[in-house]
Protein backbone atom coordinates (compact mmCIF):
# COMPACT_ATOMS: atom_id res chain seq x y z
CA UNK A 1 0.00 0.00 0.00
CA UNK A 2 1.04 3.29 -1.03
CA UNK A 3 1.31 6.17 1.69
CA UNK A 4 -0.13 8.67 -0.62
CA UNK A 5 -2.07 7.98 -3.79
CA UNK A 6 -3.80 10.95 -5.99
CA UNK A 7 -6.34 10.05 -8.69
CA UNK A 8 -7.30 12.71 -10.91
CA UNK A 9 -7.74 15.24 -8.41
CA UNK A 10 -9.43 18.73 -9.33
CA UNK A 11 -10.40 21.40 -6.98
CA UNK A 12 -12.32 24.80 -8.11
CA UNK A 13 -13.45 27.90 -6.32
CA UNK A 14 -16.16 29.94 -6.90
CA UNK A 15 -16.66 33.69 -6.09
CA UNK A 16 -18.65 36.22 -6.30
CA UNK A 17 -17.48 39.14 -8.39
CA UNK A 18 -19.10 42.03 -6.29
CA UNK A 19 -21.72 43.00 -4.56
CA UNK A 20 -24.42 44.12 -7.03
CA UNK A 21 -23.38 42.16 -10.01
CA UNK A 22 -23.69 38.73 -8.89
CA UNK A 23 -21.93 36.95 -11.38
CA UNK A 24 -20.08 34.05 -10.48
CA UNK A 25 -16.52 33.82 -11.21
CA UNK A 26 -14.97 30.05 -10.92
CA UNK A 27 -11.08 28.85 -11.09
CA UNK A 28 -10.03 25.96 -11.02
CA UNK A 29 -6.88 25.83 -8.51
CA UNK A 30 -5.89 21.95 -8.98
CA UNK A 31 -7.39 20.30 -12.73
CA UNK A 32 -6.39 16.49 -12.70
CA UNK A 33 -3.46 15.93 -10.32
CA UNK A 34 -2.40 12.31 -10.12
CA UNK A 35 0.75 10.82 -8.26
CA UNK A 36 1.75 8.31 -6.14
CA UNK A 37 3.76 8.84 -2.84
CA UNK A 38 5.48 5.22 -1.76
CA UNK A 39 6.21 4.75 2.04
CA UNK A 40 9.94 6.31 3.22
CA UNK A 41 10.15 8.26 0.20
CA UNK A 42 10.86 12.42 0.37
CA UNK A 43 8.37 13.89 -2.73
CA UNK A 44 8.58 17.14 -3.88
CA UNK A 45 6.13 19.22 -4.88
CA UNK A 46 7.56 22.03 -7.18
CA UNK A 47 5.78 24.80 -8.99
CA UNK A 48 5.41 28.58 -9.23
CA UNK A 49 3.21 30.61 -7.05
CA UNK A 50 -0.30 29.92 -7.63
CA UNK A 51 0.17 26.09 -9.14
CA UNK A 52 -1.91 24.55 -6.81
CA UNK A 53 0.67 23.03 -4.65
CA UNK A 54 -0.39 24.54 -1.73
CA UNK A 55 -4.03 23.56 -3.03
CA UNK A 56 -3.55 19.74 -3.24
CA UNK A 57 -1.89 19.68 0.09
CA UNK A 58 -4.98 20.69 1.81
CA UNK A 59 -7.13 18.27 0.38
CA UNK A 60 -5.02 15.59 1.08
CA UNK A 61 -4.69 16.73 4.80
CA UNK A 62 -8.44 16.89 4.79
CA UNK A 63 -8.70 20.72 5.19
CA UNK A 64 -10.80 20.65 1.28
CA UNK A 65 -13.00 18.52 -0.08
CA UNK A 66 -11.68 17.59 -3.77
CA UNK A 67 -14.53 18.82 -6.64
CA UNK A 68 -13.56 15.58 -8.15
CA UNK A 69 -11.22 13.11 -8.31
CA UNK A 70 -9.97 10.88 -5.13
CA UNK A 71 -6.78 10.54 -2.88
CA UNK A 72 -6.08 8.35 0.01
CA UNK A 73 -3.19 8.49 2.67
CA UNK A 74 -2.32 5.24 3.82
CA UNK A 75 -4.75 3.78 2.24
CA UNK A 76 -7.55 6.16 4.22
CA UNK A 77 -9.74 8.16 1.75
CA UNK A 78 -9.35 12.06 2.71
CA UNK A 79 -13.31 12.68 1.80
CA UNK A 80 -15.05 9.68 3.90
CA UNK A 81 -11.95 8.92 6.44
CA UNK A 82 -11.27 12.31 7.07
CA UNK A 83 -10.43 11.59 11.11
CA UNK A 84 -8.69 8.36 10.04
CA UNK A 85 -6.18 10.56 7.80
CA UNK A 86 -5.79 13.19 10.91
CA UNK A 87 -4.30 10.84 12.99
CA UNK A 88 -1.84 9.47 10.86
CA UNK A 89 -0.33 12.46 9.08
CA UNK A 90 1.53 15.47 10.43
CA UNK A 91 1.30 19.53 8.76
CA UNK A 92 3.39 21.98 8.87
CA UNK A 93 3.71 25.39 6.69
CA UNK A 94 6.56 28.13 6.47
CA UNK A 95 6.15 31.65 7.56
CA UNK A 96 5.58 33.09 11.55
CA UNK A 97 2.25 32.30 11.92
CA UNK A 98 0.66 28.84 13.39
CA UNK A 99 1.82 28.76 16.60
CA UNK A 100 0.89 30.89 20.16
CA UNK A 101 3.36 33.52 20.57
CA UNK A 102 2.54 34.34 24.19
CA UNK A 103 3.08 30.78 25.24
CA UNK A 104 6.72 29.14 25.65
CA UNK A 105 7.39 26.60 22.97
CA UNK A 106 6.91 23.76 25.51
CA UNK A 107 3.24 25.02 25.99
CA UNK A 108 2.80 25.52 22.36
CA UNK A 109 3.55 21.34 22.06
CA UNK A 110 1.71 20.26 25.06
CA UNK A 111 -1.55 22.12 23.83
CA UNK A 112 -1.15 20.50 20.44
CA UNK A 113 0.09 17.18 22.29
CA UNK A 114 -3.61 17.26 23.75
CA UNK A 115 -5.18 18.10 20.65
CA UNK A 116 -3.61 15.34 18.69
CA UNK A 117 -4.68 13.13 21.47
CA UNK A 118 -1.00 12.12 22.60
CA UNK A 119 -1.22 10.06 26.11
CA UNK A 120 -0.12 12.10 29.30
CA UNK A 121 2.30 9.27 30.09
CA UNK A 122 4.73 9.44 26.90
CA UNK A 123 3.79 13.27 26.02
CA UNK A 124 6.84 14.59 28.45
CA UNK A 125 9.12 12.26 26.82
CA UNK A 126 7.93 12.78 23.39
CA UNK A 127 7.42 16.73 23.87
CA UNK A 128 11.96 16.03 25.17
CA UNK A 129 12.95 14.19 22.92
CA UNK A 130 11.28 16.75 19.85
CA UNK A 131 13.01 19.58 21.26
CA UNK A 132 16.09 17.75 21.21
CA UNK A 133 15.60 16.74 17.63
CA UNK A 134 14.82 20.32 15.87
CA UNK A 135 17.76 21.84 18.68
CA UNK A 136 15.26 23.63 20.92
CA UNK A 137 16.71 21.82 23.72
CA UNK A 138 17.46 24.85 26.19
CA UNK A 139 15.04 27.48 24.95
CA UNK A 140 11.41 25.48 25.60
CA UNK A 141 10.82 27.64 28.24
CA UNK A 142 10.81 30.89 26.16
CA UNK A 143 7.57 32.61 24.76
CA UNK A 144 7.46 32.11 21.19
CA UNK A 145 7.62 35.63 20.49
CA UNK A 146 11.03 35.98 21.20
CA UNK A 147 11.96 33.10 18.24
CA UNK A 148 13.89 34.07 15.34
CA UNK A 149 11.86 32.91 11.58
CA UNK A 150 13.84 29.31 12.04
CA UNK A 151 13.22 28.82 15.41
CA UNK A 152 9.80 28.65 14.83
CA UNK A 153 9.97 26.63 11.79
CA UNK A 154 11.80 23.81 13.68
CA UNK A 155 9.38 24.41 16.56
CA UNK A 156 6.20 24.23 13.60
CA UNK A 157 8.05 20.79 12.64
CA UNK A 158 7.90 19.55 16.07
CA UNK A 159 4.45 20.45 16.52
CA UNK A 160 3.75 18.12 13.44
CA UNK A 161 5.65 15.38 14.63
CA UNK A 162 4.08 14.94 18.00
CA UNK A 163 1.97 12.31 17.30
CA UNK A 164 4.61 10.20 15.43
CA UNK A 165 2.82 10.46 12.25
CA UNK A 166 3.49 7.85 9.36
CA UNK A 167 2.70 10.83 6.74
CA UNK A 168 4.44 14.11 7.05
CA UNK A 169 3.09 17.33 4.71
CA UNK A 170 5.60 20.08 4.65
CA UNK A 171 4.48 23.75 2.64
CA UNK A 172 6.80 25.54 2.04
CA UNK A 173 8.90 25.55 5.38
CA UNK A 174 11.94 26.96 4.95
CA UNK A 175 10.46 30.08 2.94
CA UNK A 176 11.95 33.47 4.77
CA UNK A 177 14.88 31.59 6.51
CA UNK A 178 18.15 32.04 6.63
CA UNK A 179 21.14 30.20 4.87
CA UNK A 180 22.16 28.71 8.18
CA UNK A 181 18.60 27.92 9.76
CA UNK A 182 17.51 26.63 6.25
CA UNK A 183 20.80 24.03 6.50
CA UNK A 184 19.60 23.14 9.77
CA UNK A 185 15.85 22.68 8.57
CA UNK A 186 16.96 20.98 5.72
CA UNK A 187 19.33 18.58 8.25
CA UNK A 188 16.00 17.74 10.33
CA UNK A 189 13.68 16.72 7.07
CA UNK A 190 16.60 14.65 5.91
CA UNK A 191 17.23 13.00 9.27
CA UNK A 192 12.92 12.23 9.82
CA UNK A 193 13.37 10.58 5.99
CA UNK A 194 16.43 8.21 7.92
CA UNK A 195 13.32 7.60 10.39
CA UNK A 196 11.18 6.36 7.58
CA UNK A 197 8.65 8.91 7.60
CA UNK A 198 7.25 9.89 4.04
CA UNK A 199 7.43 13.23 3.49
CA UNK A 200 5.44 15.88 0.94
CA UNK A 201 7.71 18.52 0.58
CA UNK A 202 6.94 22.00 -1.49
CA UNK A 203 9.38 24.38 -2.16
CA UNK A 204 10.63 27.27 -3.91
CA UNK A 205 14.31 26.39 -3.47
CA UNK A 206 15.38 23.94 -6.54
CA UNK A 207 18.69 22.84 -4.49
CA UNK A 208 16.60 22.03 -1.28
CA UNK A 209 14.53 19.63 -3.87
CA UNK A 210 17.64 18.40 -5.32
CA UNK A 211 19.26 17.79 -2.02
CA UNK A 212 16.63 15.99 -0.43
CA UNK A 213 13.85 14.49 -2.59
CA UNK A 214 14.19 10.95 -3.89
CA UNK A 215 10.79 12.41 -6.48
CA UNK A 216 9.77 15.62 -7.55
CA UNK A 217 6.75 16.49 -9.79
CA UNK A 218 6.91 19.85 -11.33
CA UNK A 219 2.74 21.36 -10.90
CA UNK A 220 1.59 24.54 -12.73
CA UNK A 221 -1.43 26.27 -13.57
CA UNK A 222 -2.98 23.18 -11.92
CA UNK A 223 -1.71 20.32 -13.72
CA UNK A 224 1.54 17.74 -13.40
CA UNK A 225 4.13 19.07 -15.71
CA UNK A 226 6.55 16.63 -15.39
CA UNK A 227 7.33 13.57 -12.48
CA UNK A 228 10.61 11.60 -11.95
CA UNK A 229 13.72 12.03 -9.70
CA UNK A 230 15.80 15.26 -9.64
CA UNK A 231 18.47 13.50 -12.55
CA UNK A 232 14.99 12.06 -14.32
CA UNK A 233 14.53 15.60 -14.35
CA UNK A 234 17.76 17.22 -15.14
CA UNK A 235 18.05 14.78 -17.74
CA UNK A 236 15.80 16.77 -20.13
CA UNK A 237 17.85 19.55 -20.29
CA UNK A 238 20.72 17.43 -20.56
CA UNK A 239 22.52 17.05 -23.59
CA UNK A 240 21.96 21.15 -23.61
CA UNK A 241 24.15 24.16 -21.79
CA UNK A 242 23.55 26.68 -20.15
CA UNK A 243 25.14 30.42 -21.06
CA UNK A 244 25.41 32.94 -18.20
CA UNK A 245 25.78 36.17 -19.41
CA UNK A 246 25.42 39.31 -17.11
CA UNK A 247 24.89 42.55 -18.80
CA UNK A 248 23.87 45.99 -17.80
CA UNK A 249 20.77 47.49 -19.12
CA UNK A 250 19.67 44.81 -21.56
CA UNK A 251 16.67 45.50 -23.61
CA UNK A 252 13.90 43.44 -24.10
CA UNK A 253 13.96 43.19 -27.94
CA UNK A 254 17.71 42.44 -27.81
CA UNK A 255 16.07 39.26 -25.57
CA UNK A 256 13.59 38.01 -27.84
CA UNK A 257 16.49 38.43 -31.02
CA UNK A 258 18.61 36.04 -28.93
CA UNK A 259 15.34 33.46 -28.28
CA UNK A 260 15.15 33.30 -31.85
CA UNK A 261 18.73 32.08 -32.80
CA UNK A 262 18.89 28.61 -33.62
CA UNK A 263 20.02 25.95 -31.44
CA UNK A 264 18.71 28.28 -28.36
CA UNK A 265 15.83 26.46 -26.57
CA UNK A 266 14.71 29.05 -23.95
CA UNK A 267 15.85 32.29 -22.53
CA UNK A 268 15.20 33.02 -18.66
CA UNK A 269 16.34 37.11 -17.16
CA UNK A 270 17.49 37.11 -13.71
CA UNK A 271 17.31 40.42 -12.78
CA UNK A 272 19.84 41.84 -10.26
CA UNK A 273 20.69 45.04 -8.41
CA UNK A 274 21.96 46.30 -11.30
CA UNK A 275 22.54 44.10 -13.84
CA UNK A 276 20.48 41.47 -15.86
CA UNK A 277 21.81 38.06 -15.85
CA UNK A 278 20.69 36.34 -19.01
CA UNK A 279 20.18 32.34 -18.73
CA UNK A 280 20.30 30.94 -22.00
CA UNK A 281 19.65 26.98 -22.46
CA UNK A 282 21.06 25.82 -25.82
CA UNK A 283 21.81 22.60 -27.22
CA UNK A 284 25.42 21.37 -26.64
CA UNK A 285 26.65 21.40 -29.88
CA UNK A 286 25.79 24.72 -30.95
CA UNK A 287 28.40 27.26 -30.05
CA UNK A 288 26.62 30.34 -29.65
CA UNK A 289 28.11 31.97 -27.51
CA UNK A 290 29.68 34.94 -30.40
CA UNK A 291 25.96 35.01 -31.46
CA UNK A 292 24.10 36.17 -28.11
CA UNK A 293 26.94 38.81 -27.47
CA UNK A 294 25.99 40.02 -31.23
CA UNK A 295 21.97 39.92 -30.70
CA UNK A 296 22.59 41.88 -27.01
CA UNK A 297 23.48 44.94 -28.74
CA UNK A 298 26.21 47.74 -27.46
CA UNK A 299 25.37 47.26 -23.63
CA UNK A 300 27.62 46.68 -21.53
CA UNK A 301 28.63 43.05 -20.88
CA UNK A 302 30.91 41.69 -17.33
CA UNK A 303 30.95 37.53 -17.15
CA UNK A 304 30.41 35.19 -19.35
CA UNK A 305 30.33 31.51 -18.40
CA UNK A 306 28.87 28.23 -19.69
CA UNK A 307 28.05 25.90 -17.53
CA UNK A 308 26.42 22.01 -16.79
CA UNK A 309 21.97 22.53 -16.54
CA UNK A 310 20.33 22.49 -13.29
CA UNK A 311 17.56 21.30 -11.64
CA UNK A 312 16.54 24.78 -11.68
CA UNK A 313 17.43 24.89 -15.29
CA UNK A 314 15.17 21.71 -15.73
CA UNK A 315 12.21 23.31 -13.92
CA UNK A 316 12.52 26.78 -15.93
CA UNK A 317 12.35 25.24 -18.74
CA UNK A 318 8.99 22.96 -17.77
CA UNK A 319 7.15 26.51 -16.50
CA UNK A 320 8.22 27.76 -19.52
CA UNK A 321 6.74 25.47 -21.53
CA UNK A 322 3.47 26.15 -20.08
CA UNK B 1 -9.55 0.01 29.77
CA UNK B 2 -11.87 -0.04 27.20
CA UNK B 3 -12.25 2.45 24.24
CA UNK B 4 -14.87 4.04 25.59
CA UNK B 5 -13.58 4.10 28.97
CA UNK B 6 -10.23 6.33 26.96
CA UNK B 7 -12.13 8.35 25.45
CA UNK B 8 -14.15 9.23 29.14
CA UNK B 9 -10.44 10.28 30.73
CA UNK B 10 -9.28 11.78 27.70
CA UNK B 11 -12.10 14.28 27.38
CA UNK B 12 -12.41 15.88 30.22
CA UNK B 13 -8.46 15.95 30.54
CA UNK B 14 -8.09 17.71 26.54
CA UNK B 15 -10.69 20.04 27.90
CA UNK B 16 -9.17 21.13 31.21
CA UNK B 17 -5.46 21.76 28.94
CA UNK B 18 -6.69 23.58 26.11
CA UNK B 19 -8.42 26.02 28.50
CA UNK B 20 -5.71 26.68 31.12
CA UNK B 21 -3.44 27.65 27.84
CA UNK B 22 -5.81 29.51 26.65
CA UNK B 23 -6.38 31.18 30.24
CA UNK B 24 -2.39 31.21 30.57
CA UNK B 25 -2.79 33.25 26.71
CA UNK B 26 -5.16 35.78 27.70
CA UNK B 27 -3.54 36.20 31.09
CA UNK B 28 -0.50 37.05 29.63
CA UNK B 29 -1.91 40.12 28.33
CA UNK B 30 -1.53 42.65 30.70
CA UNK B 31 -3.40 45.75 29.10
CA UNK B 32 -6.48 43.85 28.41
CA UNK B 33 -6.31 42.15 31.72
CA UNK B 34 -6.31 46.23 33.40
CA UNK B 35 -9.05 47.16 30.83
CA UNK B 36 -10.85 43.85 32.02
CA UNK B 37 -10.78 44.97 35.91
CA UNK B 38 -11.34 48.81 34.96
CA UNK B 39 -13.92 49.05 32.50
CA UNK B 40 -16.33 46.92 34.56
CA UNK B 41 -16.00 49.10 37.05
CA UNK B 42 -17.85 52.60 35.36
CA UNK B 43 -20.51 50.33 34.88
CA UNK B 44 -20.66 49.03 38.27
CA UNK B 45 -20.23 52.55 39.47
CA UNK B 46 -23.33 53.77 37.87
CA UNK B 47 -25.21 50.82 39.27
CA UNK B 48 -24.90 51.53 42.62
CA UNK B 49 -24.87 55.15 42.20
CA UNK B 50 -28.69 54.62 40.65
CA UNK B 51 -29.52 52.13 43.97
CA UNK B 52 -27.69 53.92 46.72
CA UNK B 53 -30.26 56.37 46.33
CA UNK B 54 -33.06 54.23 47.32
CA UNK B 55 -31.06 53.62 51.30
CA UNK B 56 -31.37 50.17 50.79
CA UNK B 57 -28.86 48.13 51.29
CA UNK B 58 -30.56 45.09 49.78
CA UNK B 59 -30.96 46.44 46.93
CA UNK B 60 -27.63 47.88 46.45
CA UNK B 61 -26.21 44.03 47.10
CA UNK B 62 -28.97 42.97 44.67
CA UNK B 63 -27.75 45.41 41.63
CA UNK B 64 -23.84 44.54 42.76
CA UNK B 65 -24.54 41.38 42.22
CA UNK B 66 -25.72 42.30 38.87
CA UNK B 67 -22.54 44.20 38.23
CA UNK B 68 -19.95 41.84 38.75
CA UNK B 69 -21.80 39.45 36.22
CA UNK B 70 -22.26 42.62 33.85
CA UNK B 71 -18.20 42.01 33.91
CA UNK B 72 -18.18 38.56 32.80
CA UNK B 73 -20.58 38.55 29.66
CA UNK B 74 -19.09 41.98 28.91
CA UNK B 75 -15.50 40.17 28.75
CA UNK B 76 -17.58 37.07 26.26
CA UNK B 77 -19.31 39.23 24.26
CA UNK B 78 -16.83 40.96 22.73
CA UNK B 79 -13.97 38.42 22.92
CA UNK B 80 -15.71 34.88 22.14
CA UNK B 81 -17.45 36.44 18.76
CA UNK B 82 -14.28 37.62 17.26
CA UNK B 83 -12.61 33.97 18.85
CA UNK B 84 -12.26 31.93 15.89
CA UNK B 85 -11.20 35.25 14.00
CA UNK B 86 -8.23 35.17 16.39
CA UNK B 87 -7.22 31.95 15.93
CA UNK B 88 -6.85 32.70 12.05
CA UNK B 89 -4.85 35.43 12.52
CA UNK B 90 -2.73 33.22 14.17
CA UNK B 91 -2.80 30.78 11.69
CA UNK B 92 -3.46 28.40 14.14
CA UNK B 93 -7.24 28.00 12.96
CA UNK B 94 -6.48 25.39 10.31
CA UNK B 95 -4.59 23.48 12.34
CA UNK B 96 -7.12 22.85 15.23
CA UNK B 97 -9.68 22.18 12.42
CA UNK B 98 -7.60 19.19 10.70
CA UNK B 99 -6.60 17.65 14.35
CA UNK B 100 -8.10 14.94 15.65
CA UNK B 101 -9.68 16.55 18.85
CA UNK B 102 -13.47 17.17 18.27
CA UNK B 103 -13.61 21.50 16.96
CA UNK B 104 -16.25 21.95 19.78
CA UNK B 105 -14.72 20.76 22.38
CA UNK B 106 -11.73 22.94 21.55
CA UNK B 107 -13.89 25.89 20.96
CA UNK B 108 -15.73 25.47 24.14
CA UNK B 109 -12.30 25.45 26.03
CA UNK B 110 -11.39 28.23 24.47
CA UNK B 111 -14.58 29.99 25.19
CA UNK B 112 -15.04 29.04 29.21
CA UNK B 113 -11.25 30.68 29.17
CA UNK B 114 -12.48 33.37 28.13
CA UNK B 115 -15.59 33.47 30.59
CA UNK B 116 -12.93 32.69 33.66
CA UNK B 117 -11.07 35.71 32.95
CA UNK B 118 -14.02 37.89 33.41
CA UNK B 119 -13.86 36.68 36.94
CA UNK B 120 -11.11 39.22 37.43
CA UNK B 121 -14.05 41.93 36.94
CA UNK B 122 -16.51 39.95 39.64
CA UNK B 123 -13.52 40.24 42.20
CA UNK B 124 -12.94 43.68 41.00
CA UNK B 125 -16.68 44.55 40.99
CA UNK B 126 -16.83 43.34 44.34
CA UNK B 127 -14.34 44.95 46.24
CA UNK B 128 -14.97 48.25 44.47
CA UNK B 129 -18.54 47.66 45.84
CA UNK B 130 -17.25 47.14 49.52
CA UNK B 131 -14.75 49.95 50.02
CA UNK B 132 -16.46 52.72 47.77
CA UNK B 133 -20.42 51.98 48.28
CA UNK B 134 -19.79 50.29 51.50
CA UNK B 135 -21.70 46.90 49.80
CA UNK B 136 -22.08 44.08 52.39
CA UNK B 137 -20.33 41.12 51.35
CA UNK B 138 -21.69 38.25 53.63
CA UNK B 139 -23.38 35.58 51.39
CA UNK B 140 -25.57 33.49 53.76
CA UNK B 141 -24.42 30.05 51.49
CA UNK B 142 -20.84 30.41 50.65
CA UNK B 143 -20.63 27.25 49.31
CA UNK B 144 -24.28 27.39 46.81
CA UNK B 145 -22.75 30.98 45.83
CA UNK B 146 -19.52 29.46 44.00
CA UNK B 147 -21.35 26.73 42.94
CA UNK B 148 -23.62 29.33 41.26
CA UNK B 149 -20.69 31.30 40.08
CA UNK B 150 -18.99 28.23 38.61
CA UNK B 151 -22.17 27.08 36.56
CA UNK B 152 -23.06 30.52 35.91
CA UNK B 153 -19.55 31.22 33.74
CA UNK B 154 -19.66 27.75 32.32
CA UNK B 155 -23.26 28.70 31.24
CA UNK B 156 -21.87 32.33 30.11
CA UNK B 157 -18.77 30.55 27.76
CA UNK B 158 -21.29 28.36 26.19
CA UNK B 159 -23.36 31.58 25.03
CA UNK B 160 -19.48 32.54 23.96
CA UNK B 161 -19.08 29.47 22.14
CA UNK B 162 -22.52 29.50 20.05
CA UNK B 163 -21.85 33.18 18.96
CA UNK B 164 -18.48 32.23 17.84
CA UNK B 165 -19.60 29.93 15.49
CA UNK B 166 -22.35 31.49 14.63
CA UNK B 167 -20.42 34.67 13.68
CA UNK B 168 -17.76 33.01 12.40
CA UNK B 169 -18.01 34.23 8.55
CA UNK B 170 -18.45 37.88 9.64
CA UNK B 171 -15.01 39.81 9.36
CA UNK B 172 -16.42 42.54 11.97
CA UNK B 173 -17.88 39.92 14.34
CA UNK B 174 -16.38 41.41 17.20
CA UNK B 175 -18.87 44.28 16.39
CA UNK B 176 -21.66 41.62 16.55
CA UNK B 177 -20.39 40.67 20.01
CA UNK B 178 -20.24 44.56 21.51
CA UNK B 179 -23.97 44.75 20.05
CA UNK B 180 -25.40 41.89 21.60
CA UNK B 181 -23.47 43.39 25.20
CA UNK B 182 -26.02 46.02 26.96
CA UNK B 183 -29.02 44.43 25.76
CA UNK B 184 -28.12 41.10 27.85
CA UNK B 185 -27.38 42.84 30.58
CA UNK B 186 -30.78 44.18 30.38
CA UNK B 187 -33.17 40.96 29.53
CA UNK B 188 -30.97 38.99 31.99
CA UNK B 189 -31.86 41.07 34.87
CA UNK B 190 -29.04 41.79 35.66
CA UNK B 191 -29.50 46.06 36.53
CA UNK B 192 -33.38 45.80 37.02
CA UNK B 193 -35.25 42.23 38.04
CA UNK B 194 -36.60 40.59 35.57
CA UNK B 195 -40.58 41.28 36.80
CA UNK B 196 -40.22 44.68 35.71
CA UNK B 197 -39.38 44.09 32.09
CA UNK B 198 -42.88 44.08 29.61
CA UNK B 199 -44.57 40.86 29.58
CA UNK B 200 -43.62 40.09 25.73
CA UNK B 201 -39.93 40.21 26.48
CA UNK B 202 -39.84 37.68 29.61
CA UNK B 203 -39.73 34.66 27.32
CA UNK B 204 -36.39 36.05 25.97
CA UNK B 205 -34.83 36.72 29.26
CA UNK B 206 -36.01 32.87 30.61
CA UNK B 207 -34.15 31.35 27.85
CA UNK B 208 -30.59 33.50 28.44
CA UNK B 209 -28.76 31.26 31.34
CA UNK B 210 -27.26 34.28 32.77
CA UNK B 211 -31.01 34.92 34.19
CA UNK B 212 -31.06 31.98 35.98
CA UNK B 213 -27.27 32.10 37.35
CA UNK B 214 -27.42 35.37 38.88
CA UNK B 215 -30.84 34.51 40.30
CA UNK B 216 -29.04 31.54 41.56
CA UNK B 217 -26.91 33.75 43.08
CA UNK B 218 -28.72 36.38 44.62
CA UNK B 219 -30.61 33.15 46.16
CA UNK B 220 -27.51 31.59 47.44
CA UNK B 221 -26.52 35.20 48.96
CA UNK B 222 -30.06 36.38 50.73
CA UNK B 223 -30.22 32.09 52.14
CA UNK B 224 -32.90 30.61 49.96
CA UNK B 225 -32.30 27.62 47.65
CA UNK B 226 -30.35 28.44 44.79
CA UNK B 227 -30.15 24.82 43.00
CA UNK B 228 -33.69 24.93 41.09
CA UNK B 229 -32.19 28.19 39.65
CA UNK B 230 -28.36 26.84 39.53
CA UNK B 231 -29.76 23.36 37.43
CA UNK B 232 -32.17 25.67 34.81
CA UNK B 233 -28.97 27.71 34.22
CA UNK B 234 -26.45 24.63 33.52
CA UNK B 235 -29.48 22.94 31.14
CA UNK B 236 -29.66 25.77 28.99
CA UNK B 237 -26.01 26.08 29.07
CA UNK B 238 -25.70 22.38 27.93
CA UNK B 239 -28.34 23.33 25.22
CA UNK B 240 -26.23 26.25 24.04
CA UNK B 241 -23.16 23.94 23.66
CA UNK B 242 -25.04 21.55 21.83
CA UNK B 243 -26.63 24.10 19.18
CA UNK B 244 -23.04 25.50 19.09
CA UNK B 245 -21.66 22.29 18.18
CA UNK B 246 -23.78 21.23 15.80
CA UNK B 247 -23.58 24.40 14.21
CA UNK B 248 -20.27 24.05 14.18
CA UNK B 249 -20.07 20.73 12.62
CA UNK B 250 -22.07 21.63 9.91
CA UNK B 251 -19.88 24.80 8.96
CA UNK B 252 -16.93 22.68 9.23
CA UNK B 253 -18.68 20.71 6.31
CA UNK B 254 -19.82 23.42 4.41
CA UNK B 255 -16.24 24.86 4.87
CA UNK B 256 -14.73 21.38 3.49
CA UNK B 257 -17.28 21.30 0.61
CA UNK B 258 -17.23 25.32 -0.43
CA UNK B 259 -14.01 26.24 0.61
CA UNK B 260 -16.24 29.36 2.13
CA UNK B 261 -14.59 29.60 5.16
CA UNK B 262 -11.03 30.79 4.40
CA UNK B 263 -8.88 28.34 7.60
CA UNK B 264 -5.83 30.65 6.90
Amino acid sequence: MSAVEAIDLRRSFSSRTSVLRRAKETVEAVRGVSFVIERGEIFGLLGPNGAGKTTTIKMLITLLLPSSGSAKVLGYDVARDAVKVRRRIGYAFGGDRGLYDRLSAQDNLRYFAELYAVPPRTQRARIGELLELVGLRGREKERVEGYSRGMRQRLHIARALLHDPAVLFLDEPSIGIDPVGARELRATVAALAGQGKTILLTTHYMFEADELCDRIAVIGSGRILAEGTPADLKSRVRGGRVLEVETFGVLDESVDDVRRLDGVRSVTVEARTQSQVLHVSMDSEAELTAAVLGRIGDVRVGRVASREPTLEDAYVELIGER
Amino acid sequence: MSRWGRTARRIPRQFAVVWWLQLKMLAADAFSGILQIVWPLFFATTAFLMFRISGDHELVFYAGLGATVMGIWSSVAASSSSALQRERWLGTLELIVSAPMPFALVLSSITTAMATIGLYSMVATLIWGWLVFGMSLHIVQPIAFGCAVVVLVFAIAMIGFLLSVTVVRYRSAWAIGSLLECPVWLLCGLLVPVALLPVWVRPLSYVLPPTWGVRAMREAASGTSPWVSLLVCAVLGGAYALMAALIGRSLLKSARRQATLALT
